[in-house]
Parts: C-alpha cells; structure tokens; sequence
C-alpha cells in the first residue's frame, strides 16, 4: 500500500489554541483511517487545513505527492479529495434529491446553463445514491425540514456523488438515531469500500470505530497522541481513561 | 404550477395585452413600457434567487438607451440598434461584475447603488456629450430598413417587446431549472458547500449578472425606442428601486410574475397619475407594505393561490 495522503509537521494556532502543533500523518491508499479524541483537540481543524478552509501557519500537505497548501478548496476537490461537515452544510431551499443531484452535476461539471438539473441522468443517479442511503423516502423533502440525522446523511450523500478517491468526514454518526447508526455505517462502509475510496473519519462512537477502521488517530490538543489498530488503540488504558471516558455526557460543540 | 399550466398562462396573458393594445391606442405605450420593465425585472429575480438584491440595475437599462441614442444618428435600424445595445449592457455588466462579484448582500446592494449614482452624475454633468438633464431625442428607427410612423411605429415596438418578452421568459424559465441557475439559490443558502463541490460560486453569480445586465439592456433599448427621448432619470435610484418593487410585487419566484407586476404596475401609475397625482407614492407604499405583510408571493402568488383553491372547489 502506497502513501495517498501525507501531513508533515502542520502547524495553526487560534490566537493562543494550538489546533494543530506539529501534525504527522501518513493516510495509506484505500485504508479507513478514524480521528478519535476529546473535544477541542483539533480534529475538524485537521480536516479544513487538508480541504483548503483553513491554511496552516507551517508543515505541508501532500496528495499523490502534491502540495495542497494554498489551494482553494475548488482546486483540493478536483483532485479527488471531497467531504462532508460535522455541521451539515445542504442547500436548505432544496429538496434532498436536488442536494444529491446538484454534487452529480458539479462532479459532471455540468454547470450547464440551459439543460435540467433533475435531466434523467442525474436524477437516476441522485436517487440510486439516495438509495444506498436509505434516504428517498425523504427524497422530496426540503432539506430545511429534515432531522439531524437525516440532514447527516444527505451532506454524506452528496460528498460521496463526488465520487473522491479521499473522503473526509467530520463525525458522520453524531446526530444520526442509534438505532440506525450500524446500518447506516455498514451500508457507507460497503459503498465505500466498494468504490475504493480512502476514508478519513472523526468519530466519537467507539463502537463504530471498531467495527470499520483499519487504523485509529488519537488527536489531543493539536497532536496525535497515538497512531495503531483499532484492537490496540481501543485497548488501550490511557486512551480509554482519556479520549473515551471523557466523552460521556459531552456536547459536541459547533465548528464546521 | 406545472409548466404546461404556466406556458398557457403566458399565452393567454400576451393575447390579452395585445387585445388591450388594440383596443385602446393609448395603452400601447403604456403597454410596451410595461413588458420592457418585465424584461428588466427577470434580471432581478435572477439576483435575487441568489439572495442579493441590487438596488443599482437601472444603470443598464441607461447603459444601453443611451448606447442606442448615440448610435441611432449614424445607423437607425431598430434591429440591429437592439443587439448591439444590449451586449454592450452586457459587456458593461460583466467589468462591473468581476468586481462586485466579491460582495454579498447589503454590500452588493449598495455598490450597484453607488455605481449607478456615479453614472447618473456622469449622465447629467457631461453635458457636452448627454446634454445633461435635456437628454437626448432619437431620430425615428427604421425596421428592417422598412420607415414607420405612427401607429405602424408603435405596434413595431410593442411587437418587438412581445417577442422579447416571450423569449427571455422561455429562457429564464429554463435557466433556472439548470445547474447554473439551481446553483444561485445555493449561493443564498450555502455558498461554501458549492466550493467544496468544486463549483466557483462567484462565477455562478457572475453568469446570472451579466445575463440580467443583458436583460436590463433589452428593456432599456425598447424603452428608447418607445419614447425616443432618454435622460438621466433612467439611471436615477428610484428607478432601480423600480425594478426590485415590481419583482416582490409579481412575486419574486416566478418568470410570469414579473410581468404580471409590470403591467400592474404601470397601468396603476398611469392612472393614479392622471387622477390621484398626489398620492401616488402612498398608493405604492401601502401596497407595497400589504404585499409583504400578507402575500409574499406577490400577485403571481395571489394568482395561483385562488386558481387552486377553484381546483379544489
Ligand atoms: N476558525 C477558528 N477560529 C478560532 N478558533 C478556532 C477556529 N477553529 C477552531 N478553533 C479552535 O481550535 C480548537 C480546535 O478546534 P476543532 O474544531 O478542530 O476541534 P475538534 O477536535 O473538531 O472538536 P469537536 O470534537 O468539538 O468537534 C478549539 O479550541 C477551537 O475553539
Ligand atoms: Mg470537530
């Protein structure tokens, strides 16, 4: 397996926060790489440095060998690097197969101006994807009038229409109904698999991180505290007291 | 409102306006004003899909009437006076744009206020070249090469008006169903989802600007054409305030609904100015204020609420 994603000493600073103090971090092609870790460390800052929302202060980012640094996210997205939000980010006065079909046809670049949105084409796609995602019940729902979960799934659905080779995701789960979650992370797991896309996920629910990481990231104030398989890292008592104690009854707090 | 349902609407509310234009002489005037400033208002509603209003865009509807009044003298021929006005509204729109595209909401708003300004000033102090608040008179334009008068000259005009209407509205209607123009409301909601999907959201706003300025550009050639006289007053502030009244007027989601405020609009004016000259301004304050408070849909809104509830009756 070769090295798809390579963070070198990444370096971002809020005022006083470090967000990132010095970031090292091999993604390999194809693995399912979860980010762990206590609110604040800097996990969602990782994430918008590696899409071009934020720049960092030092270090550099390579994709394929490329530099990412001082890209726009525009550019970032047409290398193949797509994501989706730990606060969904949808087109609010569209309905859900609109949001779908409108990442199909910007993959597309199929801006075009004088042909549907909802053309054949696009609209098969948007529901086949809507599908996977067991969302077109809610397919003709604006996405203003959706649960949390649902909203969720709708912003995963539509970075994965990019069709990327590198998906980031900021806590996929959270918001999504219990009940629901191990469905709907088998069922990504499997699409994504599938496709071979190499994902980069933030995730509280350690029942989740097991069951599809190869690899899991211990973010703690701007650093990797540890770096190894789920079976070591979960295990692990210093992460458990940590990262996994700390999280009962914490509210996730809003930085998309 | 399907699309079969609203292209029937369409045609049934030309063949109305020309009824009225035959059946009333004097109306024809009014009439033509009222679909150039319904070729106008589609520019706005582009913007405003988008979430941005300009309070400016009256300075396309000058750029191009007076393109047409500087150019009429040397070459008269009312169809080819049109395009070349309107690309050079156009043209004007997308140097403008490149530069107010970085702006959003109440600053997009008042740049295009503050430039039209500019150029209304520039109207009326550069006397030499506009004759200032004189304006300047055009010579009567031929079509296809063919000299017209009087009524032939008008019915020409309101007819050329029609067309335009009628394609602008097929186009808008199209435009918005498209990516580019699903696109402008994203830029209302969630303009940085677009980057991340690779979609420059400047270049989507962009496209719909010069695409109005265009517009605007149409409406204003025509209505040099009608009055062949142009003046400042075209580009004034109250006129692009005009525009965005007659947008939430007809209801600011609908191509049709541009036009159905349009006329509205200007055969309301012309009435309460021939008869209530002096509250005219209140007339169009309340109803502005009864349309926001009770039909936000404007009288497209209004319109299509009382055909459903006939429907359901
Ligand atoms: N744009 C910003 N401006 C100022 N401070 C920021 C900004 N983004 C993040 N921070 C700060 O940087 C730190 C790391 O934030 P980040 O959002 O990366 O944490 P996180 O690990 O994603 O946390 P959570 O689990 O709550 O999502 C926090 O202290 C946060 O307040
Ligand atoms: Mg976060």
């Amino acid at each position: 397996m070769s090295v798809l994603l390579s963070a070198q000493d990444l370096r971002l600073a809020f005022g006083g926060v470090k967000a990132a103090d010095g970031i090292n971090l091999d993604v390999m092609e194809r693995e399912f790489l979860a980010i762990i870790g206590p609110n604040g460390a800097g996990k969602t800052t990782f994430i918008n440095m590696t899409t071009g929302h934020l720049t960092p202060q030092g270090g550099s980012i390579r994709y394929e060998g490329k530099e990412l640094l001082g890209m726009k996210p525009r550019a970032i997205v047409r290398l193949g690097i797509a994501r989706s939000f730990q606060l969904p980010q949808l087109f609010t006065e569209h309905t859900v197969l609109e949001n779908a079909a409108m990442a199909v046809a910007a993959r597309e670049g199929a801006f075009s101006p004088f042909r549907p949105l909802l053309r054949p084409a696009f609209r098969e796609e948007a529901e086949d994807l809507l599908n996977r995602f067991g969302l077109l019940p809610a397919a003709d729902r604006r996405a203003d009038a959706l649960n949390e979960g649902t909203r969720k799934l709708t912003d995963i659905a539509m970075a994965v229409a990019m069709k990327p080779k590198l998906l980031l995701m900021d806590e996929p789960t959270s918001g999504v109904a219990a009940a629901d979650k191990m469905a709907v992370v088998e069922t990504l797991a499997r699409v994504l698999r599938d496709a071979g896309v190499t994902a980069v996920f933030v995730e509280h629910d350690m029942d989740v991180v097991g069951r599809i990481a190869d690899r899991v990231a211990v973010w703690g104030q701007g650093r990797i505290a540890a770096l190894g398989p789920p079976g070591q890292i979960l295990n692990d008592p210093v992460v458990q007291r940590e990262v996994i104690g700390i999280r009962a009854g914490e509210v996730p707090h809003a930085a998309a | 409102m399907n699309a079969r349902l609203e292209i029937l609407a369409g045609i049934l509310g030309a063949a109305v306006l020309v009824l009225l234009a035959y059946a009333a002489p004097w109306l024809r005037f009014v009439l033509t004003i009222a679909l150039a400033k319904g070729i106008m208002v589609l520019g706005i509603l582009l913007l405003l899909r988008a979430g941005q209003v300009s309070f400016g865009h009256a300075m396309y509807v000058a750029i191009a009437a007076y393109s047409v009044a500087f150019i009429a003298p040397h070459m008269r021929e009312a169809l080819l006076l049109l395009p070349l006005a309107a690309v050079i509204s156009a043209a004007a729109g997308l140097l403008i744009g490149l530069f107010v595209m970085r702006y959003r909401e109440i600053f997009f708003g008042m740049l295009n206020l503050a430039l039209s300004m500019v150029f209304y000033s520039l109207l009326e102090k550069l006397y030499t070249v506009t004759h200032g608040t004189d304006g300047i008179r055009l010579p009567v334009p031929t079509f296809l090469g063919r000299e017209l008068a009087g009524a032939s000259y008008e019915w020409a005009v309101f007819a050329l008006a029609l067309v335009l209407a009628a394609c602008f509205a097929v186009v808008v209607r199209i435009y918005l169903a498209a990516p580019l123009g699903q696109a402008l409301a994203g830029i209302k909601t969630r303009e940085a989802r677009l980057e991340f999907m690779g979609v420059p959201g400047r270049f989507v706003l962009l496209a719909a600007y010069v695409l109005s300025a265009l517009m605007a550009g149409c409406g204003g050639t025509i209505i040099a054409l009608t009055s062949r006289h142009v003046t400042p007053a075209l580009a004034y502030w109250t006129a692009s305030g005009e525009l965005v009244f007659i947008a939430i007027l007809g209801g600011a989601g609908s191509v049709l609904g541009a036009f159905l405020g349009a006329v509205v609009y200007e055969l309301t004016r012309v009435y309460a100015a021939a008869n209530l000259a002096d509250a005219w301004q209140l007339i169009l304050g309340s109803v502005l204020l009864l349309v926001i408070l009770f039909a936000p849909g404007g009288l497209f809104g209004i319109a299509q609420g009382l055909l459903r509830r006939r429907k359901a009756a």
